[in-house]
């Protein structure tokens, strides 16, 4: 099937060069930074993680809503999720690759980064969280794969897959749940010690993995020729709808619970995301961008004629992935260590470099992302009988 | 000796499982006894009325010309021990400062706390950060990766990571005690080197009296006749990581 991959259009072509420099880009940032080390981000001694792993927070939530695909079609026998659910599960592949390059982007010392293995450390949760992720790897490369090559070859799929895919789902779960726990368990942390952080977590990332998949599904459509199901599409903008309103309300409770107890370690980081500290409100735009574009993106989907019309719906697929990267991929992190724990405020902004590696990072993704994409829908034309 | 390896083995194997399942369970109960009583449990009282900006800077400087600590003039600092305000120490416990102006801004010293149940050491993917049987909270600068989740975890702002290769920040360097390298986090460790050769810390030497360290579990010691005799304070006790300095008030 891979031979689908060295097939394509001069248009496929360039767009591979593009992303092959963009990698290119991100690995001389990432040199300058082997060289001189972390000091060329923007993190300090008090804001110790930064972009990077605010990233990984929010592809992990990309990754785990493949899920809300598998469930439908295997657990209900939802049938028109069978055509898009191949390019949901290539998704979560090239999310989790995103993570795991993130997380080694992160590191100080990444050379040394198989100590993770070789003194496995069961009561850290990192421990747990690289089990999961490369878990969720393994079975997602395995299960499209196998199904893949199942349709390929004209027959249904072999049956030991059937026990990977139901794995597959409370596996997906697990991949945002431990991911929560990295950050709900530490104490002095206030604004992250939340018991209601695991399923805030998994409400945006329903909401934001099916976005970008609606969104992808378009890209598919226009460029491959590829029409992954209008009910399919239908379905997924039902699911980002509640799911948006579902992570809105969660963040509602936060702000409740903080606000009216009115506890100061609670409350300033709210105040620091929402109205700001004294000279240092950088966020505060993002944060309210994210909550307004969440809350119209949701309002949009909401009715039915505006799911039915692809411009807006793309639209409102759009707010939502904004809102929800905002929301996770910036001010969750930033926000819970701002103040540090001995309530010093110390500004951070990523740098260009570290904004260069990131763009890296992504690009690498979007390699694995379109090279599968046109394998998968390679063979899904090849059976239906359409000429590439 | 065969019953106790038994025995260790036993309670390694009950420790792995519940530790890699429900470890803030298990540790709550521990905690709720307070410190263990078992071996040495080496503690630090400040004495904050006896402490001057002098004595501080005094301290400092010992502990960084021995521990080759460098000297970074931004926010990638990496310092094991300064000077803080009260309110930066015990944030939420100073009043407000309208009422209390004194109080908040006056300074003592800041460190790590050795913590008896450290976050620390419980987040830390490859055991470079660990607690030694006598409560000291160790580094290995060559287990470290970087990942720098053991300050996120602190409570207590007592990590710094090495943004910068800090040799580069060293006019002179103690060929008795290791430099480190770039990405790799350190913190204060209570002068280990010392305490195993009988001696005391530096900034204990150094603080003409105005710091205590002896062993918590020793009644004799002069660590529990300080603390028997004075009104002491510890940073966040809520939070239950029981540290092992002590404030004087
Ligand atoms: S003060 Fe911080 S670094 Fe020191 S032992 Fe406690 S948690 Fe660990
Ligand atoms: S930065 Fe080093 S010491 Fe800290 S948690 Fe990671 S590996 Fe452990």
């Amino acid at each position: 099937m891979l031979e689908k991959a060295i097939k394509g259009s001069k248009l496929y072509w360039g767009w591979i060069c593009l992303l092959l420099v963009g990698i290119g880009i991100g690995f001389l940032a990432y040199t300058v930074q082997m060289k001189e080390g972390l000091s060329i981000t923007g993190m300090s001694r008090d804001v110790s993680w930064g972009f990077y792993i605010a990233q990984f927070t929010f592809l992990v939530g990309v990754a785990a809503s493949a899920v809300m695909m598998v469930i439908p079609k295997y657990l209900h026998h939802y049938q028109p999720f069978a055509r898009i659910l191949i390019l949901g599960e290539f998704l979560a592949i090239a999310a989790v690759s995103m993570c795991l390059l993130f997380i080694i982007v992160d590191l100080g010392q990444p050379q040394r980064m198989l100590n993770i293995i070789f003194h496995a450390t069961p009561h850290s949760i990192l421990f747990w969280d690289m089990i999961v992720l490369n878990g969720y790897l393994f079975l997602n490369i395995l299960i499209g794969w196998v199904t893949l090559e199942a349709e390929h070859k004209g027959v249904e799929p072999p049956k030991w897959i059937k026990p990977f895919i139901y794995l597959s789902i409370p596996w997906a779960v697990s991949i945002h749940t431990v991911t929560a726990f990295l950050y709900c368990g530490l104490p002095g942390r206030h604004f992250w010690l939340t018991a209601i952080l695991a399923p805030r977590f998994l409400a945006s990332a329903f909401a934001s993995g099916p976005a970008f998949l609606i969104l992808l599904s378009y890209v598919v459509k226009i460029f491959a020729k590829w029409d992954p199901g209008k009910e399919a599409i239908q379905s997924l903008a039902k699911i980002v709808a509640y799911a948006t309103i579902i992570n809105l309300f969660f963040i509602a409770l936060e702000v409740f619970t903080a606000l009216y107890s009115n506890i100061p370690g609670h409350t300033i980081h709210l105040k620091f995301l929402f109205s700001g500290l004294p000279g240092y409100s950088t966020y505060v735009p993002w944060m309210w961008v994210a909550i307004l574009a969440g809350l119209a993106g949701f309002f949009i989907l909401l009715f039915p004629e505006n799911r039915k019309s692809d411009n807006v719906l793309a639209i409102g697929c759009l707010l939502v992935f904004m809102s929800c990267w905002i929301d996770k991929g910036l001010c969750f992190l930033i926000g819970g260590f701002t103040p540090s724990p001995l309530e010093e405020v110390t500004k951070y902004v990523p740098t260009k470099l570290e904004l260069l590696i990131s763009f890296g990072v992504y690009c690498a993704g979007f390699l694995i992302l379109t090279i599968l994409y046109k394998v998968a829908v390679g063979v899904k034309k090849e059976v239906a009988g359409e000429i590439d | 000796m065969k019953s106790n390896r038994r025995q260790f083995l036993a309670t390694l194997g009950i420790t792995a499982l519940g530790w890699s399942l429900f470890p803030n369970l298990l540790k709550a109960a521990e905690a709720t006894s307070g410190h263990s009583l078992k071996g040495k449990r080496w503690a630090m009282v400040i004495d904050t009325k006896k402490l001057t900006v002098e004595i501080m800077e005094k301290c400092i400087r010992a502990c960084n010309k021995a521990h080759n600590i460098p000297h970074i003039p931004d926010k990638k600092e990496v310092k094991w021990i300064w000077i803080e305000t009260f309110h930066h120490l015990f944030p939420g416990q100073m009043g407000d400062k309208t009422h209390v102006s004194e109080y908040p801004e006056k300074k003592s010293l800041c460190l790590c706390n050795h913590c008896e149940n450290p976050p620390c050491v419980r987040v830390c993917p490859t055991k470079a950060t660990f607690q030694r049987e006598d409560g000291i909270v160790m580094m290995d600068f060559h287990r470290c990766i970087g990942c720098r989740y053991c300050m996120a975890a602190c409570p207590f702002g007592s990590r710094s990571f090495n943004f910068y290769d800090p040799r580069k920040f060293l006019k002179e360097e103690n060929p008795n005690f290791p430099t480190r390298t770039k990405g790799v986090v350190e913190k204060c460790l209570f002068c280990y080197e010392r305490i195993d050769e009988g001696k005391k810390p530096y900034c204990v030497e150094a603080a003409e009296g105005a710091i205590y360290f002896g062993d918590l579990n020793d009644p004799h010691s002069e660590v529990r006749k300080v603390l028997a005799e004075r009104y002491a304070i510890t940073r966040k006790p809520e939070l239950g990581t029981f540290p092992c300095v002590y404030y004087l008030i």
